[in-house]
């Protein structure tokens, strides 16, 4: 997809002015944080399984290659294949071809956030496929033709009338009268469409949040049961993964799974945990008879070994996002790529590049909630400040603060010149707000007193009259 | 937790930069509070700023320059102590990260580390306080402020000792531990999410009904002070040192005019 975090500015001032969105978000905060901490409330072994699954994980990366070629062997051996691409161009003509050796026409898909990455959907379009989400979420996105705003509830940002308004618009074949005001009639309409989708499909494509290296099963976890209708009826279920989603064993990925869903929607378990190892088999009752495991590198193991490596510990539980004030403020297409949030700022600049993606680890107060709650530990506000070193580094800091900090830095570095300095600043703005004890404007500063008063600093500085009271104590001492 | 503290231990402030310029009046309470904690408290002059804007900008050199500048002033003493999470979390949990790769500065960074402490935490934690001397009738709110909350763990510290102060009742902040939106340089580089994010801090706050708004960290208080006084509440912010050493009579809240009614 066309990336305009470039634009994160002007995605926020709009952002900012639609009622609608902002309603929207209000409403997901308050459901994501109390149903995460009631749900860890009640697991007192939370916090040592956060730090088995960050083991797990840091285990993976060190011995990538070894894991998923292991995979790779057991998914053979039960039949199905394994595509290896390098970038989003390679995963999608694969996908592509995959559909045109199965003769297919409709391609239903389960939710996959890679499958928003490699823009899949509009290349099986252009291809003349029939796409279909059958994610309730992914689904009503797709049908207003834009990107999720969240990784796990990609239609939070709407509103029921929303859904309403894009189903009205969507299903022209239906009575234009009907009621659409309840979500139950939201949801049947929505179900009765996607049966038939189901059942015509040739070939289903869903994500993975796990890979099992020594079974060469791929696992996906939904609530709506969409995603088994997806991998079971077609003929070709095709599994699009990115490969740091490698786990050694299916053990592991129950430690894990113990804190997905508890991270992501507070469930204990999500409703569905699906285990897809190779094709049907001989006397299966059901099944796809080709299965295809596309795994996706594009630019994951170019952060092996860097400072952002932690990084691909991600599980996409969106907990980081549930908990941060600058998303729950603006959304995630204000961040105008596929992955927002805290998550996204760190991962964004690492796929697209920095220069494109620069405000992203900017936009960042560091108020440190995300690395709080994050289930694998990784310390996002550190990989963000690295960004910021790489921006700095390359010149993409913009002038104003370069020189702004540059200068106080300098001055910072001669005590006897930031001491007489503080003081006049002190004196000149303690005189400026004396009266109100507060600042309405001021000069060069209009990003603080546009939105908010300037405290009057009291007069003197703290280091003046720490010197003039330890000089009184010497002369009384000397009385 | 803490070693136990020396008899009568020589403690360096770290008064930080907003606390100079714009509100001493905290840095003499905290001085206050340590001598009664039994404290010696001396003020390196050759401080400045403990280079945390640098450091969150990208620029490492400034930084690292700044912090060695910290370091050699504070080495000397039993104890760094500041009256903000935010640079004390800048300290303790920055400073060694940030020097790791050099060989002299390195092992200093980390030995200042063990010795730095938020004021609040300080008190209670290392020192023992239980309680202060000091009133205050009224109703008060508090805020965590983010690095002290998440980065050196101070949240029960200073609800202890406001339970101690006569006459004070606490009324717990919806959200207290939500960013407030200050963060440092990113309340005027993103003007308009700060902006958003400090108008829910101030909508909560006022829905207490509590009449005094406190905090750990003047960053913080001036942002918060600035959204209450700009959408004309009344009510009154300090920092929290301020009423632990019963100072809040000797000065205006924090943005207001210190010309008193009646």
């Amino acid at each position: 997809m066309e990336s305009t975090s470039h634009a994160f500015k002007d995605n926020v001032h709009e952002a900012l002015r639609d009622e609608r969105l902002q309603r929207a978000l209000g409403k997901m905060k308050v459901g994501f944080q109390g149903n995460r901490r009631r749900a860890i409330e009640r697991l007192p072994e939370f916090e040592a399984l956060r730090d088995e699954g960050r083991a797990i994980k840091d285990h993976v990366l060190e011995h990538l290659d070894f894991y998923l070629e292991r995979f790779e062997s057991r998914v053979v051996e039960a039949g199905g294949h394994v595509h290896w691409c390098r970038t989003a161009a390679e995963a999608r003509e694969t996908i592509a071809r995959i559909c045109r050796d199965a003769g297919a026409r409709t391609v239903t898909k389960g939710k996959s956030m890679v499958a928003e990455e490699i823009a899949i959907n509009d290349h099986l379009e252009r291809e003349g496929f029939e796409p279909i989400e059958t994610d309730l979420g992914e689904y009503i996105i797709q049908l207003r033709r834009e990107p999720p705003s969240h990784i796990i509830a990609p239609a939070v940002h709407l509103s029921k009338e929303d859904v309403a308004e894009a189903f009205y618009a969507a299903h022209r074949d239906l009575d234009p009268e009907r009621s659409l005001v309840e979500p139950t009639a939201l949801i049947s309409e929505a179900r009765a469409m996607l049966r038939q989708k189901f059942q015509q499909a040739d070939v289903g494509i869903t994500g993975a949040n796990f890979l099992i290296a020594e079974t060469g099963s791929t696992v996906i976890v939904t609530n709506e049961g969409n995603g088994d209708l997806t991998q079971t009826l077609p003929r070709v279920h095709v599994v699009l993964a990115s490969l740091e989603k490698v786990v050694p064993t299916l053990e592991d990925a129950s430690t894990i799974l113990r804190l997905l869903a508890r991270s992501a929607t507070g469930q204990e378990f999500s409703a569905y945990t699906t285990f897809s190892t190779g094709p049907r088999r001989p006397g299966d009752p059901d099944g796809p008879q080709e299965f295809h495991v596309v795994l996706l590198d594009n630019g994951r193991t170019a952060m092996l070994g860097t400072e952002f490596q932690e990084m691909l510990r991600c599980i996409r539980c969106g907990a980081c996002m549930n908990h941060c004030p600058v998303y729950a403020s603006v959304g995630g297409h204000a961040y105008g790529w596929v992955y927002p949030g805290p998550m996204g700022a760190v991962l964004t600049p690492s796929l697209i590049g920095v220069d494109a993606a620069g405000h992203l680890p900017n936009a960042s107060t560091f108020c440190g909630r995300c690395e709080s709650v994050c289930p694998m530990r990784i310390p996002l506000p550190k990989m963000m400040r690295h960004w910021r070193e790489k921006e700095y580094a390359a010149g993409l800091t913009p002038a104003t603060q370069r020189w702004g900090l540059g200068f106080w830095a300098w001055f910072a570095r001669r005590p006897g010149l930031y001491h007489l300095g503080t003081r006049l600043a002190a004196g000149l703005l303690g005189r400026l707000g004396r009266r109100q004890g507060r600042l309405r404007r001021l000069p060069l500063a209009g990003g603080w007193t546009d939105w908010r008063d300037m405290p009057a600093p009291e007069g003197r500085t703290f280091q003046q009259l720490w010197a003039e009271r330890r000089e009184s104590a010497r002369r009384e001492d000397a009385r | 937790m803490a070693d136990t503290p020396p008899a009568q231990p020589r403690v360096g402030l770290f008064v930080t930069c907003l606390v100079d310029i714009f509100r001493p009046t905290v840095g003499f309470a905290a001085v206050n509070l340590l001598e009664k904690a039994g404290c010696r408290v001396e003020v390196p002059r050759a401080q400045t700023c403990c280079g945390q804007p640098a450091y969150n900008l990208g620029d490492r050199a400034d930084a690292a320059d700044l912090a060695k500048r910290v370091i050699a002033a504070f080495e000397g003493f039993d104890y760094v102590v500041a009256p903000s999470g935010s640079c004390a979390g800048m300290i303790k949990e920055h400073y060694a990260e940030l020097l790791k790769d050099d060989p002299d500065w390195g092992p200093r960074a980390h030995r200042l580390r063990h010795r730095t402490w938020e004021l609040v935490s300080f008190l209670v934690d290392v020192m023992g306080m239980e309680r202060v001397e000091a009133a205050y009738q009224g109703t008060v709110t508090y805020h965590d402020s983010c690095s002290g909350l998440r980065e050196l763990g101070v949240r029960e510290q200073p609800r202890r000792l406001l339970g101690t102060v006569g006459g004070l009742s606490l009324r717990e902040l919806p959200d207290a531990e939500v960013c407030c939106g200050f963060g440092g340089t990113f309340c005027v580089k993103y003007p308009e999410i700060s902006n958003r994010m400090v108008e829910d801090k101030a909508e909560k706050i006022e829905a207490t009904g509590a009449d005094m708004l406190l905090a750990g960290d003047m960053g913080c208080l001036l942002n918060m002070a600035g959204k209450l006084k700009r959408r004309g509440s009344r009510v009154q912010v300090r920092h929290v040192a301020e009423v632990l050493a019963g100072v809040a009579g000797e000065a205006a809240p924090i943005g207001e005019a210190a010309v008193r009614k009646g």
